[in-house]
C-alpha cells in the first residue's frame, strides 16, 4: 500500500510542474506582460504597486530564472499582494475564504452520495419501472438545467413568495447574539439552498453513473452463480452486486472536485456567500491578477488532491488496484 | 460505397425511432428557426426602449412582459437564441477540431508524442474549467468572440482522450493492416480508415458539448462576464431578473426555460446518437 501511495505521489510531480508552468506562461503571454496588464487595465494600480510587481516577478532577470523564482513562490504558496485597495497578501485572503467553500462542497458531496447511490441502484434493479423512468427524466433535467437559474427560481419561491429561507449571506444580522443552537440553526438555514444547488447537477450525473455501473455488475457471472446457489435476490443485489458497483463512485467523487469548485463561483455570487468563489469573481471583475492566479493555482492543487485521494481511497477499498 | 450508405440509413432509422432523441432534435430545429428567422416569432425590436412600459407582467401586447427599460422580453429571448446557437456551435467546433488533431496524433504515433500530449491533457484537466475560463476572460475582455474562443480552447481535452482511445484500437484492426499492405500512406490511413470509424463517439461528445457550451455561456453572461448588454443573451436577461427578483418573476422564468429546453434538446439528441451508433449500449 505504501509503495502504491509513493508511486502515486511521484506521478503528481510532473503535473505540479505543469500547473506552475501554465500559470507562469499565462501571466507572461498576456498582452504586454504582467506589469502592463496590471497597470493599463487597472486604474487602481499605483506606481508603488508597479514597483512591487516588478520586484515580485523579477522582470529584470532571464526567463528561466523568473520561472524558478515563480516555482519557489508557488511552493510556499506566496501569490504576492492583491491589487485591491487593502493590498493584503493573496494567500491570506484565500485562507480566510476557503473554509466556507470547502464546507459547502463537502456537504454537497455528502448529499450527492446519500441520494444518488440509492436512486441509481434502485433504478438499475427495477429497470424500466415507473421509478426508473422518472429518475431518467430527473437525470436529464439535472444535466440540462442551468443551476444558477434554478437558484433564482428557488430564491423566488422560498425566499420571496414563502419567506421561509434567507436568500443571501451565511448569517442573519443578529447572528452574534444567538446561542450555540441558534447559531447552528441560522447557519443551516442560510446554507440549505446553496448546498442543495451545488450538489444538484452532480446528483444527476452520479445517479446515472451508479445505475449503469449496477447494470454492468448484475450481468457478471458471479451474480448468476450467487443466484444459482439460491441466495435471496435481496442478498444478491445488496451484498454481492452493490459492493462492486459502489467502488468506482470513489473515483467519480474525486473527479467532481473541479466542477464543484467552478460551481462555487456561481453559487457564492448569487447567494452572497463570502467564500473563495465569490473572492475569485470579485478578482475577475476588478482584474486583480495576483488574486486570480492565486485562486486558479489553488483550484488546480485542490483538483490534484481530489484525484489523489480518490486513487488512494480506491486502492484501499480494492486490493486489485494496489497490486496491479 | 453502397454498403456504407446502408449503415447510415440504419443509423438514421434507429435515431428517429428513439422518441426522446427525435423530440430533442425537433426542439433544436425549432430554436434554429428562431435564431435564423427571429422576425417570424416577434414583430418587436429587442433593443427598443420604452419607458412607459417598464417591468410590465406578461400581457397581450408583451406576451412575456417587459424588462427594466421597457424592452419586450419575448423579442429579447427570441434574439438571444442567436447568441446561444452561435456560441454552442463555434465553441464546440474549436474544441472538437483541437481534440481531433491531438487525439489522432497521440493515438496514431504513440510513444513519446503520445506521452507528451497526454501529460499536457492531464495538466489542463487539473484546472477547474470554469476557473480557467474566468481567468482568461479577465486578461482579455468579455465579448462573444472571446467567449466562444475561450470555451473552445478549454474544452477539447475530453475529445482528445476519446479520439486517442479510438485511434489506438482502430489502428490495430485488420482493415487498417490490409490498407497498409495495399500501400496506403499515413494520411490515407488516418483520414480514410481511422477517422471515419472514430466519428460516432466524437459526434456524441460534440452534441453533448454544445449543451455544455450553452450552459457555460449563459452562466458567464449571467455573471456579467459573458455577452455584454445591449446584445440580448439568455444569461444576461437573467441578470436583470435577479436584480428585480422580488417583483418581476417573468424576467427570471422565461429565459431560463429557453436555456433548459435547448440544452435538454441537445442532451437527448446526443444520448440518442450514442444509442443509435451502438445499439448494444441502449438503455444504459
Amino acid at each position: 500500500m505504501l509503495r502504491f501511495i509513493v508511486r502515486r505521489l511521484l506521478l503528481t510531480i510532473p503535473l505540479l510542474v505543469g500547473i506552475s508552468l501554465i500559470s507562469f506562461l499565462m501571466i507572461h503571454l498576456a498582452p504586454g506582460g504582467p506589469i502592463s496588464i496590471a497597470t493599463d487595465l487597472n486604474p487602481r494600480a499605483t506606481a508603488d504597486a508597479r514597483a512591487r510587481l516588478e520586484k515580485y516577478y523579477g522582470l529584470d532577470r532571464p526567463l528561466h530564472v523568473q520561472y524558478a523564482r515563480w516555482l519557489e513562490r508557488m511552493a510556499t504558496l506566496d501569490f504576492g499582494d492583491s491589487f485591491s485597495p487593502d493590498g493584503r497578501p493573496v494567500a491570506q485572503k484565500i485562507r480566510e475564504r476557503i473554509p466556507i467553500t470547502l464546507t459547502i462542497n463537502v456537504l454537497s458531496m455528502g448529499l450527492i452520495l446519500l441520494v444518488a447511490i440509492p436512486i441509481g441502484i434502485y433504478s438499475a434493479v427495477h429497470r424500466g419501472s415507473l421509478f426508473d423512468r422518472a429518475s431518467t427524466v430527473f437525470v436529464f433535467t439535472g444535466f440540462s438545467i442551468p443551476t444558477f437559474w434554478l437558484a433564482l427560481l428557488l430564491m423566488i419561491l422560498f425566499g420571496v413568495k414563502l419567506g421561509w429561507l434567507p436568500i443571501s449571506g451565511i448569517g442573519s444580522l443578529d447572528y452574534q447574539s444567538l446561542g450555540l443552537a441558534g447559531k447552528i440553526a441560522d447557519r443551516a438555514r442560510h446554507l440549505l439552498l446553496p448546498v442543495l444547488l451545488a450538489g444538484f447537477s452532480g446528483l444527476a450525473g452520479m445517479s446515472r453513473y451508479m445505475r449503469s455501473n449496477m447494470l454492468e455488475v448484475i450481468r457478471q457471472d458471479y451474480i448468476a452463480s450467487a443466484r444459482a446457489k439460491g441466495l435471496p435476490e435481496r442478498k444478491v443485489v445488496y451484498r454481492h452486486a452493490m459492493r462492486n458497483a459502489v467502488l468506482p463512485v470513489i473515483t467519480i467523487l474525486g473527479l467532481s472536485v473541479p466542477d464543484l469548485l467552478g460551481g462555487s463561483v456561481i453559487f457564492e455570487t448569487i447567494f452572497a456567500i463570502p467564500g473563495m468563489g465569490q473572492l475569485f469573481y470579485q478578482g475577475v471583475m476588478s482584474r486583480d491578477y495576483p488574486l486570480i492566479m492565486g485562486i486558479l493555482t489553488i483550484g488546480a492543487f485542490l483538483t490534484l488532491l481530489g484525484n489523489l485521494l480518490a486513487d488512494v481511497g480506491y486502492a484501499l477499498a480494492d486490493p486489485r488496484i494496489r497490486q496491479g | 460505397m453502397t454498403g456504407s450508405g446502408g449503415i447510415w440509413r440504419d443509423f438514421a432509422r434507429r435515431l428517429l425511432r428513439n422518441r426522446l432523441a427525435a423530440a430533442g432534435g425537433l426542439v433544436i430545429l425549432f430554436f434554429f428557426l428562431v435564431a435564423a428567422f427571429p422576425a417570424l416569432f416577434t414583430s418587436r425590436n429587442p433593443d427598443r426602449i420604452d419607458v412607459s412600459v417598464i417591468l410590465q407582467p406578461p400581457s397581450a401586447a408583451h406576451p412575456l412582459g417587459t424588462d427594466d427599460l421597457g424592452r419586450d422580453v419575448l423579442a429579447r429571448v427570441v434574439y438571444g437564441a442567436r447568441v446561444s446557437m452561435k456560441v454552442g456551435f463555434v465553441a464546440v467546433g474549436i474544441a472538437t477540431a483541437i481534440g481531433l488533431v491531438i487525439g489522432l496524433l497521440s493515438g496514431f504515433y504513440g510513444g513519446r508524442v503520445d506521452a507528451v500530449l497526454m501529460r499536457f491533457v492531464d495538466i489542463m484537466l487539473c484546472f477547474p474549467t470554469f476557473f480557467l475560463i474566468l481567468s482568461v476572460i479577465a486578461f482579455l475582455s468579455p465579448s462573444i468572440v472571446n467567449i466562444m474562443a475561450v470555451i473552445g480552447l478549454t474544452g477539447w481535452m475530453g475529445v482528445a482522450r476519446l479520439v486517442r482511445a479510438e485511434t489506438l484500437s482502430l489502428k490495430e484492426r485488420d482493415f487498417v493492416a490490409a490498407a497498409r499492405a495495399q500501400g496506403a500512406g499515413t494520411a490515407r490511413i488516418v483520414f480514410r480508415h481511422i477517422l471515419p470509424n472514430a466519428l460516432a463517439p466524437v459526434l456524441v461528445s460534440a452534441t453533448l458539448g454544445v449543451a455544455g457550451a450553452i450552459l457555460t455561456e449563459s452562466a458567464l453572461s449571467f455573471l456579467g462576464i459573458g455577452v455584454q448588454p445591449p446584445t440580448p443573451s439568455w444569461g444576461n436577461i437573467l441578470t436583470i431578473g435577479k436584480n428585480y427578483i422580488e417583483f418581476a418573476w417573468w424576467l427570471s422564468l422565461f429565459p431560463g426555460l429557453a436555456i433548459l429546453f435547448t440544452v435538454l434538446g441537445y442532451n437527448l439528441l446526443g444520448e440518442g446518437i450514442r444509442d443509435a451508433a451502438d445499439p448494444r449500449l441502449s438503455g444504459r
